[in-house]
């Protein structure tokens, strides 16, 4: 083994190599490293919160569902309930009108009843006194016996 | 190609000799007979004027592939780096990112401080140490081959199996635990580790006069085994494993049974080898961050 001076030259070559090594190569690639591991790192959680947030969302929109259902399903009961109400106040209405109806035909029944029974009496009034009349021709005379006559009448 | 030298030994030699540009002194006998009259810079030939050039000269193909795999690497991964995207990666930043996430891992296993410095030097360590030994996959004769054919006398293209550059990167690093030693401990707190453990007494004699010497040539020791164990330890297998190299491309000069045989030793060899450049490289790196996570380390 013959030593020279290569060993220093060697020792110096080596030097600047590590030197340039660690000026130019090393930070740029562990840098590059560093940032895409971050950026990875940012990336899965970036992921993970989205996971997260589409949970909420299905979450959300399946309760607005169920809200919207139930809302739906109010608004039938409602409706249902008004139509039956309409239904009976219709019912109401009619069965007032009818009775109404029925209370003015009675009402017009007995005025025709009265009216009829009234023309009666007075035929019957007048066929009494017609029937008296022919009795009494032969017994009284008629002006003697008028106003009794007229008594009747006014009784009858 | 090894039929070209004289004996196996001789090839075997000059495969493992480095391209050493140097100065050789006055009155030196070339390889070829001449004898210089005035000190020269040139290129030697043979280990004995390897020898002669002394500490002051430079293993030229070593700097070349070294920096050359080295300027590869960084300017890779800095296009990578200049054009990294948080957003979908290409194919090159993908490699990369793998890579980095990889070490990054690996130094947030073993360290346990805080420094920006080691992840970069970790990466850097591990892709650096590991194109140079994947130099080693290259079949042993094409670069020297071509080179000599260019007129270069020595080319070993595995940079690691030159201990002028695992020990730099060694020392380096030890420089580094030393330095990181100090900072972190203060200079009396590195001393006291290195002083009152492990053996330790309440006895003032008994502490300084006794145990201080024991302990620090134990600690010493052990201080200084590290950069030699980090740089031998690559060194060793990455030498092994070209010698290795050598001796099953000297089969191919053998006629063509023993060639055969060569071709798939040569196979398996660089299969098995995959796993050592990675492994080792692997290594240097891991020791690294413990020695430097030791260093940061407050004792008891």
């Amino acid at each position: 083994m013959n030593f020279n001076a290569t060993l220093i030259g060697q020792s110096i070559t080596f030097v600047f190599f590590v030197w340039f090594c660690m000026k130019f190569v090393w930070p740029p690639i562990m840098n590059a490293l560093e940032t895409r591991k971050k950026q990875i790192a940012d990336g899965l959680a970036a992921g993970d919160r989205g996971k997260h947030e589409l949970e909420l969302a299905a979450k959300k929109a399946a309760d607005n569902l169920r809200d919207a259902k139930a809302q739906a399903a109010e608004v039938i009961a409602q409706a249902e309930k008004r139509a039956a109400q309409i239904v009976e106040e219709a019912k109401m209405a009619a069965k007032e009108e009818g009775d109404r109806q029925l209370a003015a035909a009675q009402a017009n029944i007995e005025q025709e009843a009265n009216r009829a029974r009234e023309s009666l009496r007075e035929q019957v009034a007048g066929l009494a006194v017609a029937g008296a009349e022919k009795i009494l021709r032969r017994e009284v005379n008629a002006q003697t016996h008028a106003d009794l006559l007229g008594q009747l009448k006014a009784e009858l | 190609m090894a039929s070209e030298y004289a004996s196996s030994g001789e090839y075997i030699k000059h495969h493992l000799q480095n391209l050493t540009y140097g100065q050789l002194p006055e009155g030196t006998v070339r390889y070829d007979g001449t004898v210089l009259n005035a000190p020269t810079w040139t290129f030697a030939h043979g280990t004995e004027e390897v020898q002669a050039m002394g500490f002051w000269s430079i293993n030229v193909d070593s700097m070349l592939f070294s920096i050359g795999l080295g300027v590869l690497f960084l300017f890779f991964f800095r296009m990578a780096a200049k054009k990294a995207t948080t957003g979908v990666p290409g194919g090159l930043q993908n490699f990369v990112e793998w890579i980095i996430e990889f070490i990054d891992t690996s130094v947030r296993g073993s360290f346990s401080h805080r420094n920006a410095m080691v992840g970069p030097l970790a990466l850097t360590i591990f892709i650096w140490v590991f194109l140079m030994n994947a130099m080693d996959l290259i079949p042993v004769d094409w670069l020297p081959y071509a080179a000599s054919l260019a007129g270069v006398p020595y080319f070993k293209i595995v940079p690691t199996t030159d201990p002028n550059v695992t020990f730099g990167l060694a020392l380096s690093v030890f420089a580094l635990v030393l330095y990181y030693s100090v900072k972190m401990k203060g200079s009396g707190g590195f001393f006291a580790e290195l002083a009152f453990q492990p053996f330790q007494a309440k006895n003032p004699i008994l502490k300084y006069l006794v145990f201080m010497p024991i302990n620090l040539l134990l600690e010493g020791v052990s201080l200084i085994a590290k950069p030699i164990s980090l740089a031998l330890r690559l060194f060793g297998n990455m030498y092994a494993g070209e010698m290795i190299f050598i001796l099953i491309a000297l089969m191919f000069g053998g006629g063509w049974i023993l060639a055969a045989f060569g071709g798939v030793l040569q196979w398996a060899w660089a299969v098995f080898h995959i796993l050592i450049i990675t492994l080792q490289a692997f290594i240097f790196m891991t020791l690294t961050i413990v020695y430097l996570d030791m260093a940061h380390a407050e004792h008891h």
